[in-house]
């Protein structure tokens, strides 16, 4: 973010910002003299040539692939103009997945407001803060295929949520995994279970960043633990939480790995990434998979240009 | 994002403030962030108890008792030998460390063409690289998939390394953005002691870079360990298992039998937690640079 911020700002005037900035155009213009004009370009050579061969390649070819009915094998494929996008688009079940995304977005507001909090909480005079930070924080280090297998074995039925459940006095077994009302809501908590630890750290930077001097003159005012919460500490870390709201939306359409590898897709919890993997991989149908991510890039690629426009480039100054 | 001043700022702030006592909010405080803990532990500790019943014991004890030998390791061994394991960490290494040290090398020395020289088009190529972390690797993989078949790449460890090479772009930005704060008055003179630009590179802007080297490292690292999808999707051979595509093998044959599928898992987390446990300040920072690009 502060890499691009710094990009944006830089703009066509060169950066004023930096204290080495003055002298530093004028170094420049002394060492174009000193190099050739292909100096430059050895040291892009390699990123470049796999930049493109492996990110704008891909694009270009997927909106070819996605005005044909190509089975990913065969060496002739029709040209279908734009029909795999009208059958996308008039069959409802391909368009379930977005409910899916849904319920994920949900449970990444109940992520982002959780990390708030603890985040909140770690910052202030707190015993044991590192112990408990590395404990809500370690999930996201985890190995994503041993977080499927964790709560697989969790959720099965008599398993670890359901002894524990028993354990309080509720009883009676619930599908966790197996109810299509209740596959996507177990789903997305293990994703909450995942990902809120790194919202937390990325909140606890931004509030550890805010100079000490704002609590006290609040303190001395008055204000209390909320007051400071509200007054102080949200503005100022206003970026990052939108930032991470974003994120979260772009997060929820992309969902792919836990349900993949815990239901595969199953029981109502296909995802849109799942499907359109299925389509290319399992129903050879590389037309349609391909029209199916060029959406999926597309709203993507809408919600982001929508943050752009919305939220403010520069942080919050305080102090 | 955070400059050691301003946060030993908030931290001496926050000792001076109000302490807490046993009040209704502080206990509140620490029931929460026990509960939270809890919450992460508690299925953790499961299948690490489940990981040392027998297989008599795991089918028919509760997922909460504690197993009857404490040092029954045996099913260590089945996961090492039947799932494969030795041979998906010899893969991960062999991955991870070829494209670990090329995304070191990639990501510093296009930081370097990019901060460190004027050149026609270079508008271009950075918009290029900005425009690429917008797109989400997985809408792309479709097509993707036929770029590595082409490649003849497809099922051999060389289609891994070049997907976690080429799409690479939070690493260059990290690269960049520590490359600013190094003095080109280095760089000239060096030049003036008739260094080329390689000689710099190498001698001066690479060893100075060391910090955001671990970063990358560590970043790239964990991320590399924990993929599945692009084994998954491009080396089916069981041979080329990785870490996490052996430990999800493990679910056809041993479906029924979670005490091997739980060894597996904790023999799968327990890297990640010695790294966590030894590298701890560095990962929270690294991921904090990096997730925010």
């Amino acid at each position: 973010m502060t890499a691009l911020q710094k990009d944006r700002k830089r703009g066509p005037a060169p950066a004023p910002a930096a204290p080495a900035a003055p002298t530093k155009p004028a170094l420049h213009r002394r060492t174009t003299r000193r190099h050739w004009w292909f100096t430059p370009w050895l040291y892009l050579l390699v990123p470049l040539t796999l930049l493109v061969a492996f990110t704008y390649l891909p694009i270009i070819d997927m909106f070819g692939y996605s005005a044909t009915d190509w089975d990913g094998i065969s060496p002739t494929s029709e040209n279908v103009g734009a029909d795999n996008y009208l059958e996308l688009f008039t069959r409802p079940e391909l368009f379930k997945v977005f409910l899916v995304s849904g319920v994920y977005l949900t449970a990444s507001f109940v992520q982002i407001a959780a990390a708030l909090y603890f985040a909140t909480v770690l910052s202030f005079n707190t015993r044991f803060r590192n112990v408990f930070k590395g404990i809500l924080f370690f999930p996201y280090l985890m190995n994503g295929v041993a977080i499927g297998f964790v709560f697989l074995y969790f959720f099965q039925p008599g398993g670890t949520l359901d002894s524990l459940l028993d354990a309080f006095g509720h009883h009676g077994k619930q599908m966790w995994l197996g109810d299509p009302d209740l596959v996507n809501k177990s789903l997305a908590g293990v994703s909450v279970w995942r990902y809120m630890g790194l919202n937390m750290v990325l909140f606890l930077g931004a509030i550890q960043s805010i100079p000490g001097h704002l609590y006290e003159a609040a303190s001395l005012d008055g204000a209390n633990r909320w007051q400071q919460f509200r007054h102080i500490i949200a503005p100022s870390i206003k970026p990052i939480i939108s930032l991470s709201v974003i994120l979260a939306i772009s997060g929820s359409l992309a969902v792919f790995e836990i349900p993949y590898i815990m239901t595969g897709g199953a029981n109502g919890s296909q995802t849109f990434v799942i499907q359109t993997v299925n389509l290319a991989f399992k129903f050879d149908k590389v037309g349609l998979a391909s029209a199916s991510a060029v959406v999926l890039l597309a709203l993507i690629l809408l919600v982001t240009w929508i943050q752009r426009r919305l939220v403010p480039e520069e942080r919050v100054e305080l102090s | 994002m955070t400059t050691p001043d301003t946060a030993l700022a908030a931290r001496r702030g926050a000792r001076r403030s109000p302490r807490a006592r046993f009040t209704v909010g502080g206990t509140a405080k620490y029931l929460s962030l026990v509960i939270a803990s809890a919450i992460v532990l508690v299925p953790l500790l499961v299948v690490f108890l489940t990981s040392l019943k027998t297989d008599k014991e795991a089918s028919t004890t509760g997922p909460l008792t504690p197993p009857g030998n404490w040092f029954n390791f045996g099913n260590y061994l089945t996961a090492f030998q039947e799932g494969r394991l030795v041979q998906a960490l010899v893969n991960t290494a062999i991955i991870l460390v070829i494209s670990t040290t090329g995304t070191v090398l990639i990501g510093s020395m296009t930081a370097y063409a990019i901060d460190r020289f004027e050149f026609r088009l270079k508008k271009l190529v950075m918009g290029l690289f900005l425009v690429a972390t917008l797109v989400p690797g997985v809408t792309t993989q479709v097509a993707t998939f036929q770029i590595v078949n082409d490649l003849g790449a497809f099922n051999t460890r060389w289609a891994a390394i070049l997907l976690y090479l080429g799409t690479d772009i939070v690493s260059i930005y990290v690269f960049l953005q520590f490359i600013r704060s190094i003095p080109v008055s280095l760089d000239e003179a060096a030049r003036l002691d008739g260094a080329n630009s390689f000689t710099i590179y190498r001698r001066i802007i690479l060893p100075m870079l060391k910090p955001a080297v671990a970063t990358v490292v560590i970043i790239k690292g964990i991320t590399v360990y924990n993929d599945f999808y692009i084994p998954f999707l491009y080396m089916p051979d069981s041979e080329l298992g990785t870490v996490s595509t052996a430990l999800f093998r493990f679910k056809g044959p041993f479906g029924a039998h979670w005490e091997t599928i739980s060894a597996g898992t904790v023999l799968v987390i327990l890297p990640t937690f010695l790294v966590f446990l030894t590298l701890q300040r560095f990962i929270y920072s690294g991921f904090a640079a990096g997730s925010t690009k």
